[in-house]
């Protein structure tokens, strides 16, 4: 037992070693490159606490898109510029570093009150699984206990596309994002584009298949599917839709949409909103994961893309 | 008794790439030897744990996901190698 123990110290000591090194580095790049780092090892900590379905997820989102995301804005700004060009003043950071300590303590005393045991709804969670027709009792907290919850997360992430879309000029508001490169990418990189998609797809749709049993689901499958199109994006195999593509828009709205659709449908064949008729819980289910895979993948994709920059042809 | 001898010592061989690969990256004088370092851990230490670890998984579902694992990482290692040498031979722009 001792050996885990020792592991997990260094999972720990590492975590916030690399964290503080992310803060404290005075280049972008570097510290988007140590802020990747820092969501990989994040997954390892949550499959060390038994979250295999986090740690898909921060794998996928936090160290890989988001990653992406970053690495591409860093680019944008120009690489290399510092992150900080003045200090601010001594008052400001006295502030700033009073309030944080103020909020450590608050957490680190909030930790140390928890009642213990610490109140659960697992067994009646556990409990009632039966009934979805789901195996994975995360899966069955996403879609059926707290289904509200999920159904505004694939809107905020609609949201979050229509944000970063506004940022486009007038000219080019239903044009095309601007392909990731202006010189002709490396072979080595149309080699991987043309290889990696066939096993990205199939293990994507997998993970979403498996997450009514098994830690998966549409969530890290999107983000899978998402990265096989950003990287046929970057190698110039694919590319990037025009914002006033019908079939993307109807691709972006189609996992809320049926969301809310069967949610809706619910009021009155289950007699409340989100709620499945009983011996129909896991297709239904099944079937908005399948619709939120296709949202989740073109929203996550597109956010990387960028707003759009040029006019459509 | 034998393919836990032939685990350790697999393994400890694929710890020691690790460990020389690491060593390479923090030592070596630029950025393609220290490429070279660090692919050698990637492809040959992974390799041998995976190799390792191939009698004690159940076969083939665990054994042949632990095999496509090192095919993968093989490849995005092999790949990134070349992207990141192709920069590093980029001349540096005058500041």
């Amino acid at each position: 037992m001792s050996g885990a123990w020792a592991f997990d110290a260094i999972l720990a000591a590492t975590v916030l070693g690399v964290a503080a090194w992310t803060v404290a580095a005075r280049e972008t790049f570097a510290a988007v490159a140590g802020f990747i780092a820092y969501g990989l090892l994040l997954a390892l900590v949550w499959v060390r606490l038994a979250a295999p379905d986090v740690a898909l997820t921060e794998a996928a989102i936090g160290g890989g898109v988001t990653g992406v995301l970053l690495l591409s804005a860093a680019a944008r700004l120009g690489g290399g510029v510092p992150a900080a060009t003045a200090w601010p003043a001594t008052s400001l950071r006295l502030t700033a570093g009073a309030l944080c300590t103020v909020v450590a303590v608050a957490l680190a005393a909030v930790v140390l009150l928890l009642p213990e045991p610490a109140p659960s709804l697992a067994p009646q969670a556990a409990a009632a699984l039966p009934a979805t027709g789901l195996g994975n009792p995360v899966t069955g907290v996403l879609m059926a206990y707290r289904a509200l919850d999920t159904l505004l997360e694939k809107v905020v992430l609609v949201l979050a596309l229509i944000g970063v879309w506004s940022l486009a000029q007038d000219a080019f508001w239903d044009g095309e994002p601007r392909p990731q490169r202006s010189a002709p990418p490396p072979d080595a990189l149309v080699f991987l584009a043309r290889l990696l998609p066939p096993v990205g797809i199939v293990t994507g749709v997998y993970l979403l298949w498996l997450g009514a049993d098994a830690p998966g689901g549409a969530f890290p499958g999107g983000a899978l599917l998402a990265a096989m199109w950003i990287l046929m994006l970057m190698a110039g195999l694919a590319a990037p839709p025009a914002v006033r593509d019908r079939r993307l828009r109807l691709a972006l709205v189609a996992g809320p949409l049926v969301f809310l659709a069967i949610g809706l449908a619910g009021v009155f064949s289950a007699g409340a909103f989100l709620a499945y008729p009983a011996s129909w819980a896991k297709p239904l289910i099944v079937l908005v994961e399948a619709a939120k895979i296709v949202s989740v993948a073109a929203a996550l994709a597109l956010l990387v893309a960028g707003p759009p920059q040029r006019s459509p042809r | 008794m034998i393919l836990d001898v032939f685990s350790l010592l697999a393994i400890a061989g694929g710890a020691f790439f690790f460990l020389a690969g690491t060593v390479g990256l923090l030592r070596f004088p630029d950025p393609l030897t220290r490429l070279h370092a660090l692919t050698k851990a990637d492809n040959l230490g992974l390799g041998l744990i995976v190799l390792g670890l191939l009698p004690r998984v159940d076969w083939p579902q665990g054994g042949l996901k632990l095999i496509v694992v090192w095919l993968l990482v093989l490849l995005a290692g092999g790949t990134v190698g070349q992207l990141i040498a192709r920069v590093a031979q980029r001349p540096v722009p005058p500041p």
